[in-house]
């Protein structure tokens, strides 16, 4: 189990005493997190992080999983592609096995919490169960384009929570209740995220067969229309005229995205002829994602639309150069000219890397910077200090409170 | 000669946490009707904000309101005019509030086709509300040796809490240093010398060692 004094080589013992003090303020709280999955999923990764390093800190956390069934979560697949903003059609049939679903486990599950933590839509029916305790909804979905439809079902139960948390300023919604940031985190000491012996990172490039005699450029995505690959192509294609580098394209097929192997395929054939664009479908492998990162010169995230986009915290942690578009949480971590560059387009984003390629000392104070962005801002540290916080606000209405 | 405090000195830490307002902003036009209206937690986190989260940065650039003009409006004119307001001149936020309202109004009144320039989609100014957590740590100090120890210690939250925070947010003439250096301690030209510093123009850690050296510095003239 990890313990908090594991973080105070990276981030300093004060930042951990802070933690120590802010932990105190809860003393004899219970907090209870409800989502809808104990494996599997962004959300379950957060928490299988989060609870025992609360728990660390003293504070009674505890984590419970509504139950669900097949057509429960299809049905709640649905509700999240809508809030994507993707069309989907959701009938009365559907909300129907919403209702039920929720009104079963209303009926059974044992509410504990002095605050109830519910994450996502899944458990959103169970404020039903409010009493005089406090409720937060934690949405981590980009909410900013959903379908009006879905989105005003589910506010019949958001106004019911004291508070509701997003993770972008652009997710948020008009509510009568209170909104409050908290970005997602990269956990330092995780596999993804530690350091690697350079022998690690070499045998990874080995089995891919990628050459290190020249510049890598890389990005890590699934194989997303919405990432935007075939882009990524066309502006290294654009980089290659003047500056001899080569270029990753490296992720997974995510299981509930049909489209993904007809994406994967668009881009092995935008590829084809070009022995430097090496296109790697990768297991679920934390180590093999960290070595890529980490034996890229710059890290490229093409996205069209982004949640929050860690791909881009990762790769700051580690200190590399970043070209990102300006999209979802993008923003949060890149600051153009500062801590990275930012584009909107194939141009643009050729023009960036190109700039890195061809200024490798300004490409290296980015990323330097960038990675001092991320240990401030962006690790499990800050975001642990932040629930905190927001448990707290819970009790005080004020923009000053003193503790 | 050592120095002892008539009354000790408690270091505190701020904590913050950011709360969405939903006011948003596409064009500048806008974004200085907001300004005018939002409240003063806002203006504060906008102004503000840099000197934590960037805190390997020299300052710059300073605040928000710089960034979104220049960058995504391209309005460089206008995001040097906002750039050279002398943050440390003003002693409240409503009057800093102002100051980048009338320089906003000024611009566009010299150059009224800049009201037709729009952010695009997802770049918009969020308003953001900083709700500031004052949390009382165990240091307490009496003398200046025992400052300069804990300050060498205390998180950059802490320095920001005593330098910024206490005088613009709270309302206090100076920072929380220089006024216990000078109320207890009765050492006013010490006080004077941290009072004087313009902490904008440093980063956090800067400013942590700038006041450890001037203490150390009093140290040895006062042998």
């Amino acid at each position: 189990m990890t313990e908090i004094e594991e973080y105070i080589p990276i981030v300093g013992e004060p930042v951990v005493e802070d933690l120590k003090l802010l932990s105190r303020k809860l003393k004899g709280k219970v907090i209870q997190n409800i989502n809808s999955t104990a494996v599997g999923g962004g959300v379950a990764e957060i928490l299988t992080r989060m609870v025992p390093l609360l728990n660390a800190l003293g504070i009674d956390a505890r984590w419970d999983v509504i139950k669900g069934g097949e057509q429960f979560f299809e049905v709640t697949k649905k509700i999240h592609n809508a809030l994507h903003g993707r069309y989907e059609e959701i009938n009365r049939y559907d909300l129907d096995v919403f209702r039920e679903t929720s009104r079963r486990n209303i009926e059974d599950m044992d509410i504990c919490g002095d605050i109830v933590f519910v994450h996502d839509p899944q458990p959103i029916a169970l404020i039903a169960k409010k009493t005089d305790n406090k409720w937060l909804w934690r949405c981590h979905v980009d909410v900013s384009n959903s379908y009006k439809g879905v989105w005003n079902f589910l506010k019949n139960y958001i106004v019911d929570y004291d508070s509701a948390v997003f993770s972008a300023p652009g997710f948020s919604r008009k509510l009568p209740i209170r909104q409050f940031l908290i970005p997602p985190s990269i956990d330092p000491l995780s596999d993804k995220n530690k350091e690697l012996p350079q022998e690690t990172i070499d045998s990874v490039l080995d089995k891919y067969g990628v050459p290190r005699d020249k510049p890598i450029i890389t990005q890590i995505s699934r194989f997303d229309r919405l990432k935007d690959p075939v882009g990524v192509i066309e502006a290294y294609l654009q980089v290659r005229k003047t500056c001899d580098c080569r270029l990753i394209l490296a992720g997974g097929l995510a299981e509930d995205d049909p489209e993904g192997v007809e994406v994967f395929n668009e881009v092995k054939r935008k590829a084809k002829g070009s022995k430097d664009i090496h296109i790697l479908l990768l297991p679920q492998s934390d180590i093999e994602v960290n070595a890529l990162q980490r034996a890229s010169s710059i890290i490229i995230q093409k996205s069209i639309r982004e949640g929050f986009g860690l791909t881009v915290a990762e790769a700051l942690w580690k200190a590399k150069p970043v070209v990102a578009s300006n999209v979802g949480g993008i923003s949060l971590q890149i600051k153009h000219k500062y801590s990275g560059l930012l584009c909107h387009s194939i141009k643009e984003a050729g023009l960036a890397l190109r700039q890195f390629l061809e200024n490798p000392d300004y490409a290296k104070k980015l990323g330097e910077n960038g990675r001092e962005h991320i240990r401030n801002n962006f690790l499990v540290t800050r975001h642990i200090r932040d629930y905190m916080l927001l448990f707290l606000s819970l009790y005080h209405n004020d923009s000053l409170v003193y503790l | 000669m050592k120095y002892k405090a008539k009354e000790p000195f408690r270091f505190y830490t701020r904590l913050h946490l950011s709360e969405l307002t939903g006011l948003r902003a596409a064009t500048l036009g806008q974004l200085l009707k907001l300004i005018k209206e939002a409240p003063d937690s806002c203006i504060y986190h906008h102004t503000h904000r840099f000197l934590q989260q960037y805190q390997y940065l020299s300052c710059e650039p300073p605040n928000d309101f710089v960034y979104w003009v220049n960058e995504i409006l391209g309005e460089r004119g206008l995001g040097e005019k906002l750039l050279n307001i002398d943050t440390i001149q003003y002693s409240s936020i409503s009057e800093l509030r102002e100051k980048i309202a009338s320089t906003i109004e000024e611009h566009l009144r010299k150059n009224p086709l800049a009201v037709f320039k729009f952010s695009r989609n997802q770049e918009e100014f969020h308003f953001i509300k900083s709700i500031s957590f004052i949390i009382p740590t165990d240091y307490l100090v009496y003398d200046l040796d025992g400052f300069k120890e804990i300050l060498r210690k205390v998180t950059l939250d802490s320095v920001y809490f005593h330098v910024f925070e206490a005088r613009l947010r709270l309302g206090e003439k100076t920072n929380d240093f220089s006024n216990w250096i000078d109320s207890s301690l009765g050492q006013k030209e010490l006080a004077d010398r941290i009072s004087k510093l313009n902490p904008y123009t440093y980063t956090l850690e800067e400013l942590r060692s700038k006041i450890i050296s001037l203490v150390e510095e009093n140290d040895i003239l006062s042998i």
